[in-house]
């Protein structure tokens, strides 16, 4: 009995609360950006908001099934989920369903269903589960190249589905390994090629190599204790120029025109103002609609179901990805800002919550959680406020849809089952 | 260190999120302006302009529907070579007027609405409006356009045109696009005539589809009718007062002493009001203003500024009288002119001299009233002193000075005074036989026919009158005070009689003899003033204006008038008789002397305006020829 009263009380609560703003705030912005008219009845299931109503409604029903069931099991079958979670990305090719081109949904009834939103946390347990091994060694290359594998496998899935912006999701386990122990070499590295890239698309690949030749060469100049040979420096020099060819190439070739459009907008490489002028009306019309209602809420906002831009259904696809342009227009500065804080305080509580885990598998799962909770949320945001090039994620707990909701839903709230369990694993 | 990354990752990136959101909504915040959010349009709902009657009732100016097509550039789908072909066609326009039109609102604002095709007829508003749905980012705005009852009156009534960048900085109740008064009443009572236009909120949607009013239409605002005005012309007389200053330039103002109100204000050359109206507006709007030669738009009644002549010398008889210095017995004796010492100083007609007080007004004697003059500048020791006294005296007439009234123009002539004088000559420098001009109203002397006019107005109300004014009833409005107070003179009444006495003996013996009119007692006062030019930079003179002043009856006057014909040589000549009909027109409603009125309707002064731009030398005054205006159908 006295064993049962503490069980309850040890899910931290900082996390349920802050889910649970999230997911109300998500719902009234739903409720904002997609009713047409009056809203006759909230639980009018032809409408969004009736739809995600009922939606939040069962991502309650999962949270209490998450939570009794025994922290082990996850654990126990984070293979087993894997697995199935694979297969259903795999069973798409056979029995999905095309909307807007991507693959990405089984279509049950009316209902849809999108597994990859479910294979973020199955990949999480998969990580975890093989990371906590106490044979695996995040230093040796076997175990990179394995670790790698598993979060490759849904990747590649998800990209052949042309999904590409759920595809970036998985870099997120980037964080979980180099938590775990991976060289400090591989951050270099992966910084220097997202520079590399960037350096490459804005100013070509010839001022690009004079760069990294430059910073190569005065590191050699300046390291005079273990400098290793010059033929070394010589070699990375040679790859990056490549890199950088490869970006550009990757670039003019190997991107769809919109996605290299996107890119194009972010970077401002395009001059020609006819071209401009046409993007404004394609590639940029949403992220200008988006920045404007953001722009127009001002500190405070023009109230709840007040928004000009959001009435007028300005910002195409605000229910689902650009759900943060109602947050700016109806609640301004004070809301948004509300928004931001929240979200950066449930991945800050994440760690930390993780870092005091007993077992290792409940911290490399608390980091998948967190890391994919932020590359979410700054990629999704950061697009809205025209940041980040465009890529259509949704906002977690915002966005609306099911398959995204409950995805997120299950992944926080396994952590939180874990993180309640961590005095039992003595 | 490896616990720290995604930490201060996650916290940076929502330090530079809200920094973003900061920028965006605060620092760079279109701060929330319902008129230029794009997601809402305004749509405006004119009210109907008030009328203008004038003070018999009659129905002067109404309206009538017109339809402008509007653009909104922004809103503009681009149209295929035959679409913008169609459209062109259905507005009576060349494609390259689409283009050009279409960058001039561009430039103007993408997304404010700017007038594309105004003032469509209403038979081209009925085809147009079945295919507006083609046209996206255009539709068709009704606004209420001016409709004239009647030919005349056109400086009176002014007109209304859409408004200018000037208009819309001083007040931002207009907007691109909106009707303004432009001249005369329409300009002086906009506020009352337009009314207040009523505005609706409309949510659209991306595709620029109306969804429904605005937060369910809490700002919108429904118009407000222009009150309706009637104003103090007597449309009948003006009609006659036009007619009479066809083929001539100059102004008439006649005025209703016993309230101010002005009954005629006819300036010559005029045009038709009407040609302001429609689609023609602009053409003929720039035809009228350039025309710097006849200058149509320029009210010559209300501001031109012309030495007004001998009618002047009744107030220096009245000065004179106040100030003591003469007596209306005092004669004075005229050899055909003034002389100081040797010196002829002006000249003068034939008449018996010695003349007193009467005679000098009547027989218009320019050495009588150089003397009176000259005892007015010479009371104080000081002509400065002495003249400020003269000025003030003067101007208590409401001469030199504007009237501060309802017209939509107006001048304010000019009294010199004697810091005038001192500035010109240098303190104490001059005396009185330096300016005697201002004795026979020429010199320094200017005023326009409305103060001529109300000057005989105040002689005919004995010392008294009020500011004149077009305003005569506002619908359920009262008058400002400004016009239900007189102003009094600085002259006592006393004096108004023997100066009123010499005014009705002009027509009696004097220089107006021959304009009596049967049963009606006039007093008036004749002027011939001499007038220059500049013809290549070399001053030159043309023929005298021709002035009349006068009020009738002699007692409790119902009308005051002053008329002014440029280049008319005599006062009688023109402008006496002229005013004599206006008078019998007004007072008896018809005209009985159609010899005279025939001999003004025959004759033109064209010739004379045409010598100036001749580029030949001409001669002016006793040595010229009449114009006759030939085939002129008589009236019976």
């Amino acid at each position: 009995m006295y064993r049962e009263t503490q069980r309850r009380f040890q899910f931290d609560w900082i996390i349920i609360l802050i889910f649970l703003l999230l997911v109300t705030f998500g719902y009234l912005n739903i409720l904002s950006a997609s009713h047409v008219g009056e809203i006759t009845s909230y639980f009018d299931t032809s409408q969004l908001y009736g739809k995600q109503l009922i939606f939040v409604g069962l991502s309650f029903v999962l949270i209490i099934l998450i939570l009794s069931l025994e922290a082990k099991f996850y654990e126990r079958f984070a293979s087993i989920i894997y697995l199935v979670a694979i297969l259903a990305l795999i069973g798409l090719f056979i029995f999905g369903k095309d909307v807007n081109g991507a693959r990405s949904w089984y279509g049950i009834g009316s209902m849809t269903i999108q597994p990859s939103e479910f294979a973020k946390f199955a990949t999480a347990l998969a990580v975890a589960k093989y990371i906590s091994d106490i044979q695996t060694n995040m230093k040796t290359l076997k175990d990179q190249v394995r670790v790698a594998a598993i979060i490759f496998i849904p990747a590649l899935l998800i990209l052949l589905q042309n999904d590409a912006g759920s595809t970036i999701v998985y870099l997120a386990f980037f964080f979980v390994f180099y938590r775990e122990g991976l060289q400090q070499v591989y951050l270099i590295v992966v910084l220097s090629l997202i520079l590399l890239a960037v350096l490459s698309l804005k100013f070509g690949v010839t001022i690009t190599s004079l760069i990294a030749a430059v910073v190569l060469l005065s590191r050699y100049f300046l390291r005079k204790k273990k400098r290793s040979s010059i033929i070394q420096y010589i070699l990375v020099l040679a790859l990056a120029i490549g890199f950088s060819f490869g970006v550009k190439l990757f670039y003019q070739h190997g991107l769809k025109v919109h996605q290299q459009n996107r890119i194009s907008l972010w970077l401002r490489l395009e001059k020609d103002p006819l071209k401009l002028e046409q993007m404004k009306k394609a590639e940029a019309y949403n992220l200008i609609q988006s920045e404007q209602a953001i722009s127009s809420g001002g500190i405070t906002g023009k109230g709840f179901l007040q928004g000009t831009r959001t009435t007028g259904k300005f910002v195409p696809e605000q229910e689902t990805d650009y759900i943060f342009s109602t947050v700016g227009e109806e609640w301004g500065f004070l809301g948004s800002s509300f928004v931001i804080i929240l979200f950066v305080a449930l991945i800050v509580r994440i760690l930390y919550l993780a870092e005091a885990q007993k077992s290792q598998f409940s911290r490399v799962y608390g980091y998948g959680v967190a890391s994919i909770l932020f590359v979410h949320f700054t990629i999704n945001t950061g697009m809205v406020m025209g940041l980040i090039p465009t890529v259509g994620i949704p906002l977690p707990f915002f966005s609306y849809g099911g398959s995204g909701l409950w995805g997120f839903t299950i992944l926080l709230f396994i952590f939180v089952k874990l993180d309640s369990n961590k005095i039992n694993e003595w | 260190m490896r616990k720290l990354l995604l930490v201060t990752s996650a916290i940076a990136v929502g330090l530079i999120f809200l920094v973003r959101l900061f920028y965006l909504q605060v620092y760079n915040s279109d701060s929330f302006n319902i008129l230029e959010d794009t997601a809402i349009r305004a749509e405006y709902n004119y009210p109907k302009r008030g009328y203008v009657y004038d003070r018999n009732g009659k129905l002067l100016v109404a309206n009538q529907p017109s339809y402008d097509v509007m653009v909104i550039p922004r809103e503009v789908t681009p149209l295929e070579p035959s679409e913008i072909k169609d459209f062109c066609n259905l507005l009576g326009i060349t494609a390259e007027d689409y283009e050009k039109k279409l960058t001039k609102a561009t430039n103007y604002s993408p997304r404010l609405p700017s007038p594309f095709v105004p003032q469509l007829s209403k038979a081209d508003y009925a085809v147009l409006q079945e295919v507006m749905w083609k046209y996206e980012g255009f539709y068709i705005q009704k606004r209420s356009m001016r409709s004239y009852q009647t030919d005349i009156g056109a400086n009176v009534l002014g007109d209304i045109g859409e408004v200018g960048q000037k208009e819309m900085n001083k007040d931002s109740y207009y907007k691109l696009g909106d009707l303004i008064g432009k001249q005369g009443v329409e300009k002086s009572y906009e506020d009352i005539l337009r009314g207040v236009k009523g505005i609706r909120f409309i949510q659209k949607d991306r595709f620029n589809k109306n969804i429904g009013p605005y937060k369910n239409g809490q700002y919108d605002t429904l118009p407000k009718p222009g009150k309706d005005i009637t104003i103090t012309i007597d449309s009948e007389l003006q009609a006659y007062g036009e007619l009479l200053m066809k083929h001539k330039r100059g102004g008439i103002v006649a005025i209703e002493p016993s309230s101010g109100e002005i009954l005629a204000m006819v300036t010559g050359p005029s045009y038709n009001p009407n040609l302001l109206v429609g689609r023609e507006r602009n053409k003929n709007f720039s035809r009228l203003f350039r025309d710097t030669i006849n200058m149509p738009t320029y009210d010559r009644g209300l501001q031109a500024q012309y030495p007004p002549g001998s009618p002047f010398k009744v107030i220096n008889a009245l000065i004179g009288l106040q100030e003591g210095v003469v007596d209306v017995n005092d004669r004075f004796s005229c050899r055909m002119g003034y002389y100081y010492g040797s010196r002829k100083l002006t000249g003068c007609h034939h008449h018996r001299s010695p003349v007193d007080m009467n005679q000098g007004i009547s027989q218009s004697c320019n050495a009588y009233f150089v003397n009176v003059y000259r005892r007015i500048v010479d009371k104080y020791d000081d002509p400065g002193v002495s003249m400020n006294k003269w000025a003030e005296h003067a101007k208590s007439f409401g001469l030199g000075n504007f009237l501060n009234n309802d017209l939509s123009v107006g001048r304010p002539g000019r009294i010199p005074d004697g810091d005038y004088y001192d500035r010109a000559y240098g303190d104490n420098r001059w005396g009185s036989t330096y300016i005697v001009s201002n004795a026979i109203g020429q010199g320094e002397v200017e005023a326009t026919p409305i103060q001529l006019a109300n000057m005989a107005a105040a002689i005919g109300n004995r010392g008294f009158y009020y500011t004149p004014h077009i305003i005569k009833n506002i619908e359920s409005d009262t008058l400002p005070s400004n016009f239900t107070v007189p102003k009094y003179t600085t002259i006592d009444k006393a004096h108004f009689e023997p100066v009123v006495e010499g005014m009705f003996d002009v027509y009696n013996e004097g220089t107006a003899s021959t304009l009596r009119i049967p049963g009606i007692e006039i007093c008036g006062k004749t002027g011939t003033a001499e007038n220059f030019v500049k013809i290549d930079n070399v001053k030159t003179q043309l023929t005298d204006h021709s002035i009349f002043v006068a009020f009738a009856p002699k007692d409790n006057p119902s009308i005051a008038i002053a008329v002014f014909v440029e280049n008319g040589y005599w006062g009688s000549r023109f402008a006496g008789r002229m005013a004599s009909l206006m008078i019998e027109k007004y007072i008896k409603g018809e005209t009985t002397r159609k010899d005279l009125e025939n001999w003004i309707f025959t004759h033109s002064l064209e010739n004379e305006y045409k010598k100036p731009y001749s580029g030949e030398p001409f001669r002016i005054n006793g040595e010229t020829q009449l114009q006759l205006i030939e085939n002129y159908a008589l009236k019976d």
